[in-house]
């Protein structure tokens, strides 16, 4: 751990990035298996990792069988880079990998992520790796997997459909914020992590190669590049996405996810970008530039 | 005390007099940088992929089939190789670096190696998956001649941003057409890498081919 050691795979008693060879090949296999069939999710060997399932098992396990000496690294949490779950995901890889880290969006090649997908947009040949606490979609439908395998097989996505209709009945709108299941491919319901539902368009046509790993549930599933990931929904209640009235108050995006945050105890609050890297860059160009960021604004 | 006694049996595999081809000169990245091109060519379908860097393959092996054996290939992999790929030194070679089990049928194997892709087996005899397990299918790793001197096609599907221009040269004439009925079973079906000098090139099972 201490700052300077140059760990390499023959010297500490890890294999680089932690896992071993045969185990790599393992999930290798079933990544190459996962893009080829988009959103069907592939049993894996799934070992135990330093670190409690619910932390990023699958994750880690899928950036360690990708990464390589001459990646940058970024993991965020929430959107964060500085939260607990992605310093510590990110000094694992800087201890077992010796892998350069990054918070920029824009420098990553690999980025990991719980419950958000960056704003900033993502490139061709950038791997966004997604930690998946419930793979199965229809989980909460039907607890068997025995019978939602055959619900995938046979592409019966009717009962989820109903679900979001009771919604409809309920509230008079479909309710589910967060992990909103959609069909990748025209074919595979897919779980799309608890992101929230403001990010599910930013996986249709994605340039970046998208993986997602499930530690607990030993599942691997993919989205290629140029994929279309449709949101479930109905022609008289399509999809949408949360909207926020005011601007994120840091740096005024209009564009981003908004988290509220409570700042005393009579009730005052504030909205602020919940992507750390994509406010920052913007607080930092508005204070180099500040008259085109007034301009900006306005427009 | 059995590991002593099958090691005698693995020297004399030095067919012709020459030695065994070394693997990987460093297992770990090697596999890792050639795994990435791999993903790569799975994700962005039709496109060339070279590797960064290159290897001393046993025949008939082209670099870039021997590099994709050494990392993906183990004991849980049972292959089959085809009649050329059999008769060189590439079959003790993987044998002894991958550890893997060669078999004969090609309806239970999860790789095939193919270097003489004109007498491939016909698509529908490899292993296409089960319905509710479509994973479990077989992967081709084809050795072609050329991904640009052979016959137009177009590819579309995902991972093609609007549609790939790829001439794959030296393959059957059926093949694209028996393509064609493995996307009919999607979600099962084969996947295909095929592999030429030190380049790959991916074709998984949701791509379209219009030849």
């Amino acid at each position: 751990m201490s700052a300077g050691t140059t760990m390499n795979h023959s010297d500490n008693g890890y294999n680089f990035a932690y896992l071993d060879e045969q185990t790599k090949r393992m999930i290798r296999r079933s990544l190459l298996k996962a893009l080829s069939i988009p959103g069907y999710q592939v049993p894996f060997g799934g070992r135990e990792m330093p670190l409690a399932y619910g932390w990023g098992t699958g994750g880690i396990q899928v950036t360690a069988a990708v990464i390589g000496p001459d990646d940058w690294l970024k993991v965020i949490d929430q959107g964060a880079d500085d939260t607990t779950n992605a310093v510590s995901i990110r000094r694992f890889f800087q201890t077992v990998a010796d892998v350069a880290v990054t918070e920029s969006t824009e420098v990553a090649t690999i980025i990991q992520t719980r419950h958000r997908i960056p704003e900033t947009p993502l490139k061709e040949g950038q791997v966004l790796v997604y930690q998946v606490p419930q793979p199965e979609p229809l989980q909460k439908i039907e607890p068997r997997e025995t019978e939602t395998r055959k619900m995938h097989a046979y592409a019966e996505y009717g009962a989820m459909q109903v679900t979001l209709y009771e919604d409809v009945a309920h509230f008079g709108r479909i309710a589910k914020t967060y992990d909103y299941p959609a069909i990748v491919n025209g074919r595979h319901l897919m779980s799309p992590s608890p992101i929230p539902k403001f990010d599910n368009p930013k996986m249709e046509n994605n340039p970046a190669i998208q993986l997602f790993g499930a530690g607990r549930e030993k599942r691997i599933y993919a989205v290629p590049p140029y994929t279309s990931v449709r949101s479930l929904d109905f022609d008289d209640h399509p999809f949408e996405v949360q909207t926020w009235k005011g601007s994120c108050a840091l740096c005024g995006s209009t564009t981003s996810y908004l988290d509220e945050m409570i700042t005393d105890d009579r009730g005052s609050r504030m909205f602020v970008c919940s992507d750390t890297d994509f406010c920052n860059t913007r607080q930092a160009e508005a204070a180099s530039a500040p008259d085109d960021k007034a301009a900006g604004e306005d427009a | 005390m059995t590991v002593i006694s099958s090691a005698p049996s693995m020297r004399p595999v030095s067919s012709g007099g020459t030695s065994l081809k070394p693997g990987f000169a460093d297992p770990v990245f090697d596999a890792q940088g050639v795994f990435r091109a791999s993903l790569v060519a799975t994700a962005y379908p039709g496109r060339i992929v070279p590797l960064d860097r290159t290897f001393a393959a046993p025949r008939p092996f082209s670099p870039a089939t021997a590099a994709l054996c050494l990392t993906l290939l183990d004991f849980e992999t049972p292959a089959w190789l085809d009649r050329q790929a059999q008769s060189g030194e590439a079959a003790s070679w993987l044998r002894f670096h991958c550890g893997l089990p060669l078999i004969d049928e090609t309806a239970t194997a999860r790789f095939a190696i193919v270097t003489d892709p004109l007498n491939l087996p016909r698509l529908h005899e490899f292993a296409s998956g089960e319905i509710e397990y479509p994973d479990r299918s077989t992967t081709l790793v084809i050795q072609v001649q050329s991904f640009t001197d052979g016959p137009d096609t177009t590819w579309t599907g995902p991972g093609i941003k609007e549609s790939a221009g790829v001439a794959i040269d030296g393959l059957p004439s059926w093949f694209w057409s028996d393509w064609d009925l493995n996307s009919e079973l999607y979600p099962r079906g084969v996947d295909v890498i095929f592999t030429c000098g030190n380049a790959l090139m991916g074709l998984p099972r949701t791509i379209k081919v219009e030849a």
